[in-house]
């Protein structure tokens, strides 16, 4: 099976974008360059914003309170929430002047909205909000594990020597959960590169291909310009960043015997 | 200074349920509204004047971008089980295979399945269509849940196998000196052990198979063969806008994994906790 539909299609995917010369196009092409700046801060500010949000929400869910605690499946709704109606409704939010961060914004703040889409940094900021926004539960869901696997002992034997919140963190949560952490980082990277349908259905690229990660560049430079070869070679340009990730991955999961 | 924590906890909390929910009551908004969704907020929370109509001309049919939404919703849901079915399958005949009957040491092979990600799916779809045209499952539901399994996967067998580590291995011996045959002991032994994280992985492969568009989108060319997710972002190509009936779909499409989800949600937490740490 892994044969069939992964190493098969990646060898067809490199037979097909063999051409050196498409790669000296890609070079010189403005929209590719902005895409690969915009994956960039994608993935970089979207994976830190959710691991390191994750990680201070699992902590806050930890806290021995019902009313805390009831609101979890509250919280875990847009990770169950499908993709598509999700960043649909984040696109609808956001358009125009009617849409309902406007909206809210004028009849509680009296404040004139910004138009979000027509704004490259604003669009591109919005993409990043919603990645947020149905990703962090699933990442919430992974540290509360974890952290609720930490045996009670070892919390109560730090709170007799007198450790208070911020230092219980720094010095038993944290090492317990750094190779998790790490773990969930690269998983997390390798995810949010191939993200498709965020950008696909938030911002669609507006203005004007100026929000375009390489997922969708690619997508639409193979079927709206009839360009297949360029469209994978776009794609498959990010190999030589994804593979030495992938084996990071592979050798920490093997030798820190992390969990998830 | 406890009452100022208790303060902070209740903001963070209100702020975390607008965060979450948000995005939830703007659908709501739209499809109840009954002339096209072309709603602006007026300061009120209820919708100035709700009605059911966008659902009623979804679940009727009654509108020509919703005419096969029946038809689609079954292809939707024979997407989702299958991928969840054959995910659970395959991932615990591996994770056995490699946990449990010792086949793989080295940690090229025991992590062999992570490579698939190497290579995000979407880079993927362009050569995996043309391919699945040579294999004879062009325009096939079967092409799209072999495309969900193969990305499922990996990250199931990561949780299984961790889950699995904690399951005394003495366990397998015993069974074996009593002469139970590998197959037996995957059914007798491993799959009751495992149920708590084969269902948290199977909700998972669940969640992959309705979060995922990009496939659906390019394999499943005609309307006839179309799943929800196409169906919903075909709405943006055409000049019509009768979005309260795009959220409608979107609501009703929703409403499957969130109820699985739910069900299953005490055996997802217990599923991903157990194996978590090793202290």
């Amino acid at each position: 099976m892994f044969l069939a539909f992964v190493v098969y299609p990646v060898g067809y995917g490199l037979w097909m974008a063999r051409d050196p010369s498409l790669y000296r196009e890609l070079l010189a092409n403005p929209f590719y360059a902005q895409a690969v700046v915009n994956t960039l801060l994608f993935v970089a500010l979207g994976v830190n914003l959710k691991l390191f949000g994750a990680l201070l929400l699992s902590g806050f869910f930890m806290r021995r309170r019902w009313w805390i605690r009831a609101f979890l499946p509250v919280f875990m709704l847009p990770w169950a929430l499908p993709a598509i109606p999700a960043f649909v409704s984040f696109h609808w939010m956001l358009i125009g002047e009617e849409g309902l961060v406007n909206s809210l914004l004028a009849k509680l703040f009296g404040v004139q909205g910004p138009l979000w889409l027509t704004n490259h940094r604003l669009a591109l900021g919005a993409n990043i909000v919603a990645d947020v926004w149905k990703w962090l539960p699933f990442w919430t869901l992974t540290f509360f594990a974890a952290r609720m696997a930490i045996p009670q002992e070892i919390y109560e034997a730090a709170e007799v020597d007198g450790a208070s919140g911020s230092r219980r963190f720094a010095h038993v949560v944290l090492p317990l959960l750094g190779n998790l952490y790490l773990v969930c980082t690269l998983l997390c990277t390798l995810w949010t590169v191939g993200d498709f349908t965020t950008v696909a259905f938030v911002s669609e690229g507006a203005p004007a291909y100026s929000t375009d990660v390489l997922a969708t560049l690619g997508m639409h430079y193979a079927f709206n310009a009839a360009q297949p070869s360029l469209g994978v070679a776009i794609a498959l340009s990010a190999l030589p960043a994804l593979i030495p990730i992938t084996v990071v991955l592979m050798r920490v999961v093997e030798t820190r015997q992390v969990r998830l | 200074m406890k009452i100022a924590r208790e303060m902070a906890s209740v903001i963070l909390l209100v702020a975390l349920v607008v965060w979450s929910l948000l995005p939830v009551y703007n659908m709501l908004l739209i499809a109840l509204d009954p002339d096209e969704g072309d709603i602006e907020f007026e300061g009120i929370v209820w919708p100035p004047d709700p009605s059911l109509h966008s659902f009623h001309t979804v679940l009727t049919q009654g509108y020509w971008l919703v005419a096969d939404v029946w038809r689609q919703f079954g292809h939707s849901a024979f997407i989702g089980v299958m991928t969840m079915v054959v995910t659970v399958v395959v991932g615990s005949l591996v994770s056995f295979a490699l946990g449990r009957l010792r086949l793989g040491e080295h940690w090229m092979l025991t992590n062999a399945p992570l490579v698939t990600y190497a290579v995000p799916a979407s880079f993927l779809v362009i050569p995996f269509s043309r391919l699945m045209a040579t294999y004879g499952l062009a325009n096939s539901l079967w092409a799209i849940i072999a495309a969900n399994v193969t990305f499922a996967t990996p990250y199931a067998i990561l949780i299984l196998q961790q889950y699995g580590s904690l399951i005394p291995i003495e366990l397998d011996e015993a069974a074996r000196v009593d002469g139970a045959s590998p197959l037996q002991r995957y059914r007798l032994n491993y799959l009751p052990l495992m149920a708590p994280a084969l269902a948290a992985v199977g909700t998972f492969a669940l969640l992959l198979a309705w979060n995922e568009y990009v496939y659906q989108y390019v394999l499943l060319s005609s309307t006839r063969n179309m799943t929800v997710a196409v169906a919903i972002a075909q709405f943006f190509n055409t000049d019509e806008a009768p979005w309260n009936y795009m959220m409608a779909l979107a609501i009703l499409y929703s409403l499957p994994p969130i109820v699985i989800f739910y069900a299953l949600r005490r055996y997802i937490a217990s599923g991903l906790m157990r194996g978590a740490i090793k202290g």
